[in-house]
């Protein structure tokens, strides 16, 4: 009984999710109180629906590039050709980590112009950390007995690759996919200050009209998102982290 | 004798060679937000210092492209950033027409891709030099001299960015002030209720789960959102409550923007509170135990100084975090210099959005460079005393 619930906490979830966002006018009347002066208490500048599937697709792409481009460093700075690379691309990650997402929007807007561009440049800066520190784990702590018998039958460097090593380190990648993912949901509602539709236009249209229905309703929005994808992702990475017979904390 | 390339050295030389002789080095407009007109090196310096610069520039890509010895390529790194940071302020004023002050000058794509490959090269070798914490503080401090030199010294005033400053230099320092007050302000509060916290969570396990499921979902919620949520609670307890008033707390300003900073820098604290505590060896707390320590001469005196780096890794995260964050404050009134980002993303004015952008990205360089040093010195001390 006990172990339904949280399933059955995550499903209800769920159906608030997509009834709030499809049809957002069942709920007015739940979030009139907070408006002031017979203010709008529904977003009436776009559909709901419409934000949240721009504002998923934004972080989508920059995750896939992100990923691709982390895990390609992480391949790259563990063979031997590349070992002189580790120590650099590891401060350089780290250094791309400290500079504030506001900065990183306003200055890349004179180069690729207003909208989703600059939000993708951002969140594609701020994906790379976690998923980079996470497939340099994977990479450097694979069982050398397993990596031993992969040379010794004979295999490739691209076949140890395919074959051994990142399906024994996918799970550890997917987890810094997790994390990333989460930041580049939170952080993608700051892309509507340089023009970029996402669901950060909801929550500002509230604090520009002081209408705080709109703030509530977008950052619940983003909330319940992080939520649900953070456990979907946890339980594709112990399905994962079990049928390679490794742990994950 | 065989010529050998290094690797980086390859990336290095052929940005550099792309930067010096295609890209434009400076923009020059008519006013501060007309569209500019690029200027390569040899046409936004004198006659004789534009050559000079691209002979400094490719001895330098030279030094870097072969395997040199990592003194040289530390001088020429040094060299080449020391000549860029003068002469794009002598391009500064060769481009100004005499008495102009509307004209605007500011670097171009070309000088900061320069940039960008000579700090790799320095980054490189610092790198590999494995300088001690100390020496890497040092390095910073010297850093941040020559840059406060330049400033002073007046070289830089006829750029842009610096025009802009010039116009609200009061105003840039409150905000300012405002900003590290906000940024270190929320991380003590958040580190005087965490640590106690994350103390108890590491006791109590039955806490554990709970605490820390809730400030994960607080880290869910955008940060525009609970700037914009804290709004409605803090205006009603201004009015509602004696004295809160006085004390500053408002529906908009400061108050809403702390808050939410703090809240956001409780997990980080409380989680490696809770793991820090955890990994200290049993070990450890059983001869603590054996010679009689109470409780409470534990936690002081063998669990906290064995978690420390642990916490401090969390203090970094934080501190770092809300040096950025504490630009978004500007969005509800809180001040900072995300006052001037947004200002300068309204007028699409960039010299002003980097007015506030540099301060900050250097502030929040500076703060990972120096807690990164803390935490290593923590670390090592801890390691030679054990060992």
């Amino acid at each position: 009984m006990k172990a339904w619930l949280p399933l059955l906490l995550r499903l209800a979830l769920v159906v608030l999710l997509v009834a709030f966002i499809t049809s957002p006018g069942w709920f007015e009347p739940l979030l009139r109180p907070l408006t002031e002066n017979n203010a709008p208490a529904i977003y009436n500048q776009g559909s709901l629906l419409t934000l949240t599937l721009l504002h998923l697709r934004t972080v989508l792409i920059a995750t896939v590039a992100a990923t691709i481009v982390a895990v390609a460093l992480a391949i790259l700075v563990t063979r031997p050709a590349g070992a002189e690379f580790l120590p650099l691309s590891r401060s350089l990650v780290n250094i791309g980590q400290t500079l504030p997402p506001v900065a990183v929007l306003a200055l890349a807007v004179p180069a690729v112009g207003f909208g989703e561009k600059p939000t993708l440049i951002a969140l594609f800066l701020y994906g790379l950390l976690p998923i980079f520190e996470n497939a340099l784990t994977g990479l450097t702590t694979l069982p050398a007995n397993v990596v031993e018998a992969a040379r010794g039958a004979g295999m490739t460097g691209w076949q140890r690759l395919t074959k051994v090593e990142l399906p024994l380190s996918a799970p550890i990648i997917l987890g810094g996919i997790r994390l990333s993912v989460v930041i580049s949901l939170a952080t993608a509602t700051i892309g509507s200050t340089v023009a970029a539709r996402t669901l950060g236009e909801v929550i500002i249209a509230g604090l520009l009209s002081n209408n705080l229905a709109f703030i509530l309703q977008g950052g619940l929005i983003v909330a319940a998102l992080a939520v649900l994808i953070y456990d979907g992702l946890s339980a594709v990475e112990r399905y994962t982290a079990r049928r390679m017979g490794r742990e994950v904390e | 004798m065989t010529i050998r390339f290094d690797k980086l050295g390859v990336v290095i030389a052929a940005l550099a060679a792309y930067a010096a002789f295609l890209a434009p080095f400076a923009t020059f407009r008519a006013n501060r937000i007309v569209p500019g007109q690029a200027r390569p090196i040899l046409e936004a310096l004198p006659v004789t210092t534009g050559p000079l610069l691209l002979a400094i520039l490719v001895l330098a890509a030279l030094v870097a492209l072969f395997r040199t010895p990592l003194i040289l390529r530390l001088a020429v790194s040094v060299v080449a950033l020391v000549a860029l940071a003068l002469l794009i302020g002598v391009a500064g004023t060769f481009l100004t027409p005499a008495g102009n002050t509307f004209a605007r000058v500011s670097p171009a794509s070309g000088f900061w891709i320069l940039i960008f490959a000579f700090t790799l090269l320095l980054a490189d070798v610092l790198t590999r030099l494995n300088l001690s914490p100390w020496a890497r503080v040092g390095v910073l401090v010297v850093a941040a001299l020559a840059i406060g030199l330049l400033l002073i010294s007046g070289r830089w005033d006829s750029l842009s960015i610096l025009k802009e400053y010039s116009n609200r230099a009061d105003s840039f320092w409150a905000e300012g002030s405002k900003h590290v007050t906000l940024a270190l302000g929320s991380l003590l509060a958040a580190v005087i209720v965490g640590l106690p916290l994350g103390i108890l969570c590491h006791r109590v396990e039955s806490l554990r789960a709970g605490v820390l499921n809730v400030l994960n979902i607080i880290q869910t919620i955008p940060s525009i959102a609970l700037f914009g949520l804290l709004i409605a609670p803090l205006g009603w307890v201004a009015t509602h409550v004696p004295g809160a008033a006085a004390l500053g707390i408002r529906g908009i300003g400061t108050a809403p923007a702390f808050v939410a900073l703090f809240l956001y820098s409780l997990l980080p604290v409380v989680a490696n509170t809770v793991v820090g505590l955890a990994g200290v060896p049993r070990a450890a707390n059983d001869a603590a135990r054996g010679m009689g320590m109470t409780d409470r001469q534990r936690l002081f005196g063998v669990e906290f100084p064995l978690a420390f780096p642990v916490i401090l890794t969390g203090i970094r995260i934080v501190l770092v975090q809300n040096i950025g964050l504490a630009t978004i404050a500007a969005l509800i009134g809180g001040g900072g210099f995300g006052v001037f980002v947004f200002q300068g993303v309204g007028q699409t004015a960039m010299d002003l959005v980097l007015l506030g952008a540099v301060p900050t990205v250097a502030l929040a360089f500076a703060a990972a460079i120096i807690l990164d040093a803390v935490i290593e010195m923590t670390a090592t001390k801890r390691r030679v005393e054990t060992a």
